[in-house]
């Protein structure tokens, strides 16, 4: 196939997201027998570093460095990729809140389909693309097709794919950043505000005892803090328990909460959504415990348990006392 | 009868014939007191309608228990016996009240019919009368004063201490037993001393102690004495009575109508608009109570008639968990704004544009922690109403829209769906699945006919647990012989809740799709083992057949030996308490035929909690309050089980679904898990039956891991 | 200001099972019920608490057959003041590209400070916003969780990014935005609400009231098209544990210990 392969990498501080390394398997799996190019914006010694992480895993490197990039503003990276991507060319994007906000509207001005949040791949054949998507919050799968004749921007869910394993792809960096032209935008970066840091940090946690809308009521989470102080555990939870407002922001696991890498992680009345178990990285030991026993995290856990949280922890706390 | 001082009539003080004043202090205090009235007539006049006048016996038959014969004072002893004397005395008084004004004016003055044998008698009764109300005066100041019990208190939030004001009346009638007893003990003292004879106040009464300490003041001292005791008199009396309606005291005036007009059905919520049919809903301009002005002319009167005991609150389960809520307040604060809106000075100031009330004196979350129990209700001893009122405050919220985002998604899931977990329809009548298969249930619909409905309701449908009184109810049903079947998945949430949560429009939906279900199934009466879905069916239904609770019903067959029950062993080591809930109870007065069943349970032991019957605790609320998430600094079911557990009891048994969902869960919280357990007066029932098809499905406090 | 909001009819994932239908050609949609999308309703209370605080008004505009007009009515008894139906047999299979064309040709229709759509809907894809702004040559922000007017010309908007953080910009207007959830507190919607509006006029328009190519904006025009639904083989998954509560309780905390899960 003719066509050109991208993948447009994120990083943070000069290290490349994981999800770079997963676009490198995405594109091999695409197009098997083309060589992708990683794209790279940002400036000065960051974007450098990251480039040459990049050269390591792609055979092919953009570094496009400009001040007005140094951080991603989806606005004007559109349009400085709508100047450097050749026609018809197949972009991979990581389908994070950055690639949320730039693939849609870039697509439409390359002209070019636009397919969300792919789960999986096949190669392309016939200028035709198979993919995998989810509806209806993970419920049901479906599988698309899309032309990719006259381009297209594909934006790849993060943590679907292996990462690529860092080798020698002997990439060459090719600096673009005099290609750049026009960086300003109606649209323009402030400031990132944290999220409050809370009493306990997540994050540094070994083992998480998780709860979802399986606990029902403010009052149940008691439950689960009883749990947790028997393991030596701390209590995380998943998104809806803080739309709730019964648990602070800083114990959401999940996309738009922390990213977790415990050793061991109990999933409890939590139906596994993808954005939940998106914020579950290494290799955790998962243990879910469920009311429904054909609630999605079964799939991703080690060990299930059908049971009623509230009725089953409580069990469990007494006979660890 | 002649006195040997000069009256007010025909005296003079400085020249002055002080006639002038007796009737320039009437005319000015009537003048005065009209004025006032006038005012606190005019918000009632704006007010909405209602419909009270109706019933005329069953409301005399009301004023006489609750208003004369002071029934609901007892319930706090001391404080009731102190009010019933002060009210006593007062009744008593009032003619001998109406004869002071007059005596200042023609010194002769007898009150019509008071002129023999009466008029001798009262004069003896009419001394002790203002004793007691002295010595009740007394002891009230000490008590307020002193003693400060706890539910006088007035939280920060809610303004200044009250103390004040009750001391300051208590004074003033203390003036006025004081006076009068000096102007018939001054003259009584003349009178003794010019030697006429049986002058004496009646022996041991306050005039009599005056008496005889003034019996030998010289004439220079007792007339003045006489004169000033009246004026003082006249003055406080006209004084008190252009004060009552500036406070708590209003109620002196207003109690008789407050309480002849007071609500006579239980369980049932005031229409949206009185006249207004469900058919014409649609056409009104706005639903509920957003300003003063939309409450009704009896809910303004409430206001006025409060007279800040705090009974209603110190009764309140919601103010006792520390939920934002108190009714006292609700009261007080609504006359407060009344009387702010229509004030009295200037002379002929306009009255206030009235505001939204939710934001200004009442708070959002102050109205949804409401349970409707009832138990304020029940409480006050002056016939105010609370429950119209919240469910009125709550529609005009649902109709801005400000409905706590917990309970939009049940409502959301209650239109949808006819449950308020958004489980589907067609699952509705599954749990029969989970019946034995010799012990089928109808369903019923133009095949599958039966005289008997057994309506299920939401929860006891849908929850895994509260299945099990669902299939309880049914074994019993089936080992009495009654033919009954249910609706299915025709039936639909009764609506309890929605329609006290303000959402009147979804509550007409349910309740017609209901009746036409209930209709098309030919049944002739209704079995219910939800009190809410009977309280519904009983008093929000209308045109459907009798309803009646599961525990009438075992009552009944126990009692004919319809139904028989046998001991267990594990019985020896329990000590069953009932928890009466709140819909069957308070609302609907079914107290004795749970008792009665479960005192028909050979070897059964039974207590009863200190707060039980008519004060029973409410369990935390049931339908959609499951849903709401309240500010509270405990639940009130774990206060309940603490009551249970003081009661020395170690089963709670009741008889709806919401209170064992809430019971059970406290157990839990409060930690007592092995300790307490809770049971539905089906199970227990259907667990004794002779021959039970499921003697050992339930294992008590168990919610089952299955 | 003048504010247009794109909601969309969708099943309601809260109270539905959802599930593949026989030939997984579809969801099964028998026993399904619909309202407005989640995301869509916190972007017309969004609005409405903009209109309310700055004039101007607020229109809805909805792309789907005509029962997609309950929720247009529903958003208007919230407190819309305008409502629009885009609705044509020709529009049917539309994918994204070809709903953000129909609102173009709506968007152009009027003068709009403002347009807002929600972050995402049920096929969970969120690029409605994103291409409707690209044709429109209009800025765009997505997944925006607070909006605070600045001027005339200019909005603060905060987007709710990675670890829950929140990633401020500045954006000129006019513009689009997509909105999280949890950025407002939207208010509620009885029966009555909706009876008050119900016989206040949406009008419909189809593809030559919009001047679009018919073809074009329905299911033939889509780029990406839907092969088949279905739902995964379960493969491995977890070991899932049998027996009583005590054995599993015991066999729990013997892998916990091995696993390091128990201090």
């Amino acid at each position: 196939m003719a066509a050109q392969i991208f993948a447009y990498i994120p990083h943070k501080q000069g290290t490349p997201d994981d999800a770079a390394l997963e676009l490198a398997t995405a594109a091999k799996q695409m197009a098997p027998d083309a060589a992708a190019t990683a794209v790279v914006t940002g400036t000065g010694a960051d974007l450098d570093a990251v480039c040459s992480a990049m050269a390591k895993v792609y055979p092919a490197v953009w570094k496009i460095d400009n001040e007005a990039l140094s951080y991603p503003n989806a606005e004007i990276i559109r349009s400085v990729l709508l100047r450097l991507l050749p026609e018809k060319a197949l972009l991979l994007v990581p389908h994070d809140t950055f690639g949320m906000d730039l693939s849609p509207g870039l697509s439409i001005k390359m002209k070019a389909a636009f397919i969300p949040d792919v789960v999986e791949t096949a190669p392309i054949e016939n200028d035709e693309l198979k993919a995998v998507r989810q509806e209806y919050g993970g419920a049901v799968s479906t599988h698309v097709v899309c032309s990719v004749a006259g381009g297209a921007v594909v934006n790849v869910r993060p943590g679907a794919f292996q990462p690529r394993e860092s080798a020698d792809a002997g990439g060459q960096v090719t600096d673009k950043s005099d290609d750049v032209g026009d960086v300003s935008a109606k649209r323009r970066y402030l400031e990132t505000v944290a999220a409050e840091v809370g009493d306990v940090d997540i994050t540094k946690e070994d083992v998480l005892v998780s709860i979802g809308r399986g606990i029902e009521d403010e009052d149940n989470i008691e439950i689960a803090e009883d749990l947790a102080k028997a393991m030596g555990a701390v209590v995380s939870c998943s998104r809806p328990i803080v739309d709730a407002k019964w648990l602070e922001k800083s114990r959401q696991v999940g996309t738009s909460g922390q990213t977790v890498k415990p050793k061991v992680y109990l999933a409890c009345g939590i139906s596994g959504s993808f954005q939940h178990l998106g914020g579950l990285k290494g290799n955790p030991f998962i243990v879910a415990i469920n009311k429904n026993p054909k609630a999605p995290v079964f799939q991703v856990a080690d060990v299930g348990i059908v049971a009623d949280i509230l009725d089953f922890l409580p069990e469990l706390t007494e006979a660890l006392e | 009868m002649e006195t040997a001082l000069i009256s007010p009539a025909s005296a003079t003080f400085w020249g002055i014939p002080t006639i002038i004043f007796s009737f320039l202090i009437p005319i000015c205090g009537v003048a005065v007191f009209t004025y006032i009235i006038a005012l606190r007539l005019a918000p009632l006049i704006r007010a909405t309608p209602d419909a009270r006048l109706n019933h005329y016996g069953a409301r005399l038959l009301n004023l006489m228990k609750i208003w004369l014969l002071q029934y609901r004072h007892p319930r706090y002893m001391l404080a009731g016996v102190l009010h019933i004397a002060l009210f006593a005395g007062f009744l008593t008084l009032g003619v001998r009240s109406i004869s002071m004004v007059l005596l200042g004016i023609s010194e002769n003055f007898v009150f019509p019919g008071f002129g023999g044998i009466l008029g001798d008698v009262y004069h003896v009764v009419k001394d002790y009368a203002a004793t007691l109300v002295l010595l009740a005066c007394i002891a009230a100041g000490i008590r307020r004063g002193v003693f400060k019990p706890e539910r006088y208190a007035v939280p920060p939030r809610y303004g200044r201490d009250h103390t004040g004001e009750a001391l300051f009346v208590l004074g003033l009638i203390s003036t006025l037993m004081v006076t009068e007893g000096l102007f018939d003990a001054s003259a009584a003292a003349a009178q003794l001393q010019q030697g006429a004879g049986g002058a004496y106040p009646a022996p041991a009464s306050l005039a009599w102690f005056f008496t005889v300490a003034m019996r030998h003041a010289s004439l220079e001292t007792l007339q003045p004495l006489h004169l000033a005791a009246y004026y003082l008199h006249d003055l406080t009396f006209f004084f008190f009575l252009c004060f009552l309606p500036l406070g708590k005291h209003f109620h002196v005036i207003t109690s008789i109508f407050n309480v002849f007009f007071m609500r006579l059905d239980r369980g049932n919520i005031k229409p949206v608009r009185h006249g207004v049919g469900d058919d014409r809903l649609d056409a009104l301009e706005s639903f509920g109570v957003k300003k003063l002005e939309d409450f009704t002319w009896k809910h303004i009167l409430d206001f006025y008639t409060c007279a800040d005991c705090g009974r209603c609150s110190d009764n309140c389960p919601a103010n006792t968990v520390k939920r934002p809520l108190s009714p006292r307040f609700i009261t007080i604060k609504g006359r407060d704004l009344t009387y702010k809106n229509y004030p009295l000075y200037p002379y002929g100031a306009t009255f206030r544009k009235s505001e939204p009330l939710i934001g200004t004196i009442y708070e959002e979350d102050e109205i949804w922690s409401c349970t409707t129990c009832g138990a304020c209700e029940q409480e006050c001893p002056l016939g105010i109403e609370y429950i119209d009122k919240i469910v009125d405050l709550r529609r005009g919220m649902v109709e801005e829209g400000a409905v706590p985002q917990s309970l939009q998604k049940p409502l959301g899931a209650l239109e949808k769906r006819g449950n308020p977990w958004g489980k589907m329809e067609k699952k509705r009548a599954d749990w029969v699945k989970t019946l034995p298969e010799t012990e089928p249930v109808k369903i019923l619909d133009k095949k599958n006919r039966a005289d008997t409905l057994y309506f299920v309701d939401s929860i006891s449908s849908y929850d895994d647990r509260m299945q099990s009184i669902a299939r309880a109810t049914a074994l019993l049903l089936k080992a009495a012989g009654v033919d009954f079947g249910i609706l299915g998945k025709a039936e639909k949430d009764s609506g309890h809740e929605v329609r006290r949560f303000g959402e009147e429009m979804l509550f007409q939906d349910l309740k017609d799709r209901n009746t036409a279900a209930i209709a098309a199934s030919g049944a002739g009466r209704i079995i219910t083992a939800d009190p809410h879905a009977f309280n519904a069916l009983k008093h929000d239904y209308k045109d459907i057949p009798p309803v009646e609770h599961i525990s009438q019903f075992l009552a009944r067959a126990v009692k004919s030996g319809a139904l028989s029950m046998t001991s267990l062993a594990e019985d020896r080591e329990k000590v069953y308490t009932y928890h009466d809930p709140c819909y069957l109870g308070r609302h609907n007065d079914v107290y004795d035929d749970p008792r009665a069943v479960l005192d028909a349970v050979p070897g059964l032991k039974r207590v009863e909690m200190a707060r039980c019957r008519d004060r029973s605790f409410c369990c935390g609320g049931g339908g959609l309050m499951l849903f709401y998430e309240p500010e509270e600094e405990q639940r009130m079911g774990v206060l309940r089980v603490e009551m249970a557990d003081q009661a020395g009891a170690n089963i709670i048994v009741t008889a709806c679904p919401f209170c064992l969902v809430n019971i059970e869960d406290a157990i839990k919280v409060a930690g007592l898990e092995g300790k307490m357990a809770a049971i539905d007066l089906a199970e227990l029932v259907e667990a004794h039956l002779n021959g039970s098809k499921q003697q050992r499905e339930v294992e008590y406090g168990n919610s089952g891991l299955c | 200001m003048e504010i247009l909001v794109c909601v969309k009819r969708v099943p309601d994932t809260a109270e539905n099972e959802i599930a593949v239908n026989r030939d997984g050609s579809d969801i099964e949609r028998d026993d399904l019920v619909y309202s407005v999308n989640e995301w869509d309703n916190y972007a017309v209370e969004e609005a409405i608490r903009l209109r309310d605080e700055k004039g101007g008004s607020v229109t809805v505009v909805s792309v789907g057959d005509e029962e997609s007009e309950e929720v247009v009515r529903r958003e208007m008894a919230m407190g819309a003041d305008k409502g629009v139906l885009l609705s044509d047999d020709a529009f049917e299979g539309a994918d994204g590209r070809g709903v953000a064309s129909l609102l173009k040709a709506a968007a152009e229709k009027g003068a709009y400070d403002l347009i807002l759509t929600g972050a995402q809907a049920d096929d969970g894809a969120g690029q409605v916003g994103g291409m409707l702004a690209a044709m429109l040559d209009l800025p765009y922000a997505s997944l925006v969780n607070s909006i605070e007017v600045v001027d005339d010309r200019r909005l603060k908007v905060g987007r709710e990014v990675e670890g829950g953080n929140q990633e401020m910009n500045a954006i000129e207007m006019p513009c689009v935005l997509s909105i999280q959830t949890g950025i407002n507190e939207p208010r509620y919607v009885g029966i009555r609400g909706i009876r008050k509006v119900a016989s206040v006029e949406i009008p419909v328009y189809d593809a030559a009231a919009l001047g679009v190519a018919a073809e074009a904006a329905g299911g033939a025009g889509a780029a990406v098209k839907r092969l088949d639904y279905f739902v995964p083989a379960l493969g491995d998954g977890a070991e899932m544990l049998e027996g009583s509560t005590e054995e599993i309780v015991e066999k729990l905390i013997e892998m916990l210990k091995a696993k390091g899960g128990i201090k």
